[in-house]
């Protein structure tokens, strides 16, 4: 064989170092993110996909989330209540509880669900195909996974999380009033008026685009995880914990981000 | 007509594993050729590196200008179209029937009616004899069945470059004779390039025309098959006679002591004179010869002076065995290689 430019080193391998595994899998991460946002305009768009990964991700969550909203809503509403009560200022309970419920409560509920109901199904289907070489498969016929199952799996996340959190708003108001006027007496007219007294509607609007992000962040990192599961159905099921965990962790952070700047840009109506 | 397919010094490693290196050769068009080798040597890796399914570190695979190695994406994408692959165990999709399988490549790349995909894909159930098994799901049928409508969907779309990942692992003798036919048959039909990756003897002697081995983390040969049938080269020989006694042992390489014993003990029986290579697989009757196999008669006449003595012998045999080698058979005398050039058009 004739030496070639390049080739000059044959015995020379770059050994991967451990140190920067995290990285490279960060860097992985967000190349997925790029390129699932770039194939979202490619056409053609896969609609029925889409529409079945709707339908199955909001079967699996809608019971789920509202199950959980009505407790969540009420332990709220009972907490600030009973604060309220030893400070005195017992007509804002309403304001406070659904500023807590729309804002923090609900699209945490709907990115734990997304990410352990919606997600974990999503990592788990796109594992197995990953190592049946479906995938494989699948680019060998010129079709690209990632525009082909991820793009719809991941706008259909993100739709259900939206439309979610507006559902577990309202069960998780209905629940926080249900509670403190039958519960701990509180007077239903002082109740709704404090709703107007602190709340207003860029809450609403922040809300739903947290939903929105945790949506997109559940599930590219489903399908990265899904993606690249490592050797065999063990691979599959730590794939699908990995998955689990990882979106929970950066799902805190990024609502902690999006909290402080929501909170430092937005003027508050109670000031 | 196929198309070319080049290889030039692909190497790839698993970390710090090296799978094979400086790996070059052309898969010339229309023809059928086989990569041969133990197990473990990277003949899937190859298969999978020359669809970029894989991205070796150096080297090129180029198919139609493309650069499958190194190209963009969206140009390998479209190249990868031209491809059929058939998976080691089928790769089916298994939430979708069989003819959804087989349906696929056709639904996402084509606008054709559902009528007309119905009749494609029956036509290609048909010719890997799946006829009545087309609403099963893939988890309900057998390992050979899954084998077979494989290939039937990597066939559908009328593939330039065939590429068959161990069609016989899984399927009993009388279905891998039935598979090496169907594959010539096919080579008649659409004139594609192949590319069958195999440890098994019967279809290495008797489907390719050219043929390939990997071993120890390198191209060993690849050329005409008569090259590697009559190949004197220990491990060759050593793998297309199935013995034990060579360099290749259980665990890939046999160690130098082992080898140094094996040579005390007795010399390996060799058969004397020249190998008689088994007659390459022709096209059932009815179908068109295979174009090529008449392209490769003439370019093998005009290597003949390059290659070795009893690789010579053996095209000249095969050319003139009766019954055999379409077109005008006018053979040149053994060892006039001038007469070669009369055969060209």
């Amino acid at each position: 064989m004739t030496a070639r430019p390049g080739a000059a080193s044959p015995g020379r391998e770059r050994t991967p170092s451990r140190a920067l595994a995290p990285l490279r899998e960060t860097g992985r991460l967000f190349a997925l993110a790029a390129a699932v946002v770039r194939a979202v305009f490619r056409r053609p768009f896969q609609f029925r996909e889409f529409v079945e990964q709707f339908w199955f991700i909001a079967g699996v969550t809608v019971l789920p989330a509202a199950l959980v909203s009505i407790p969540f809503g009420a332990v709220i509403a009972l907490q600030i209540g009973s604060l309220t009560q030893q400070l005195g200022a017992q007509s804002f309970t309403g304001g406070a509880s659904v500023l807590a419920v729309v804002q923090q409560a609900s699209p945490l509920i709907v990115a734990l669900l997304i990410a352990g109901a919606g997600g974990s199904a999503i990592c788990a289907d796109l594992g197995s195909r990953s190592i049946r070489e479906e995938l494989d498969a699948m680019e060998v016929m010129g079709i690209s996974p990632v525009q082909r199952l991820v793009v719809p799996r991941v706008l259909a996340t993100m739709l259900v999380a939206v439309l979610l959190n507006g559902m577990v708003s309202v069960v998780g108001t209905l629940g926080g009033y249900f509670f403190n006027v039958v519960m701990q007496d509180g007077t239903p007219g002082a109740y709704l008026a404090s709703f107007s007294a602190l709340a207003q509607l860029p809450d609403l609007y922040i809300s739903e685009f947290k939903a929105l992000v945790f949506g997109f962040i559940a599930g590219v990192v489903a399908a990265h995880r899904g993606l690249n599961p490592r050797g065999g159905p063990k691979g599959v099921g730590d794939a699908v914990n990995q998955s689990v965990v990882i979106t929970f962790l950066l799902l805190f952070f990024v609502n902690m981000v999006l909290t402080a700047v929501y909170l430092e840009t937005v003027p508050p109506k109670g000031g | 007509m196929g198309i070319e397919v080049v290889v030039e010094g692909l190497t790839k490693s698993f970390g710090g594993q090296n799978i094979w290196q400086d790996v070059t050769l052309t898969l010339p068009a229309g023809e059928v050729s086989v990569m041969l080798g133990p197990s473990g040597t990277g003949k899937t890796v190859f298969l999978k590196s020359l669809v970029g399914l894989l991205r070796p570190e150096r080297g090129r695979v180029l198919v139609d200008g493309v650069d499958m190695v190194g190209g963009p994406e969206r140009d390998v994408y479209e190249v990868r179209k031209l491809f059929g692959l058939m998976f080691q165990d089928g790769a089916l999709f298994g939430s979708m029937s069989l003819f959804d399988n087989v349906a696929f490549p056709l639904r996402e790349h084509t606008r054709r009616k559902e009528s007309e995909i119905r009749r494609i894909v029956m036509e290609r159930m048909d010719m890997v004899g799946l006829v009545g098994s087309e609403g099963k799901l893939p988890g309900e049928i057998s390992g050979g069945m899954r084998k077979r409508a494989g290939l039937a969907r990597a066939l559908v779309l009328d593939p330039q470059i065939v590429l068959c990942d161990e069609p016989d692992s899984g399927l009993d003798p009388v279905r891998t004779a039935y598979l090496s036919q169907l594959l010539i048959d096919l080579n008649a039909q659409i004139d594609a390039t192949m590319l069958i990756v195999t440890h098994n003897l019967d279809i290495a002697a008797t489907v390719p025309d050219n043929m390939g081995m990997l071993f120890l983390r390198r191209l060993v040969a690849f050329g005409p098959r008569e090259v590697l049938l009559t190949s004197e080269e220990p491990v060759v020989a050593q793998f297309l006679g199935g013995r034990r006694e060579g360099p290749i042992g259980m665990a890939e390489e046999k160690d130098a002591a082992a080898l140094a014993r094996e040579q005390d003990r007795a010399p390996a029986p060799r058969p004397d004179g020249p190998r008689r290579l088994a007659p390459q697989l022709e096209p059932s009757p009815g179908l068109p010869p295979r174009q090529g196999a008449l392209r490769r008669r003439e370019r093998v006449l005009g290597l003949l002076d390059t290659l070795p003595g009893a690789a010579r012998d053996a095209v000249l045999r095969g050319h003139t065995a009766p019954g055999r080698a379409p077109g005008p058979d006018a053979s040149p005398a053994p060892g006039h290689p001038p007469a070669a050039d009369g055969v060209r058009p």
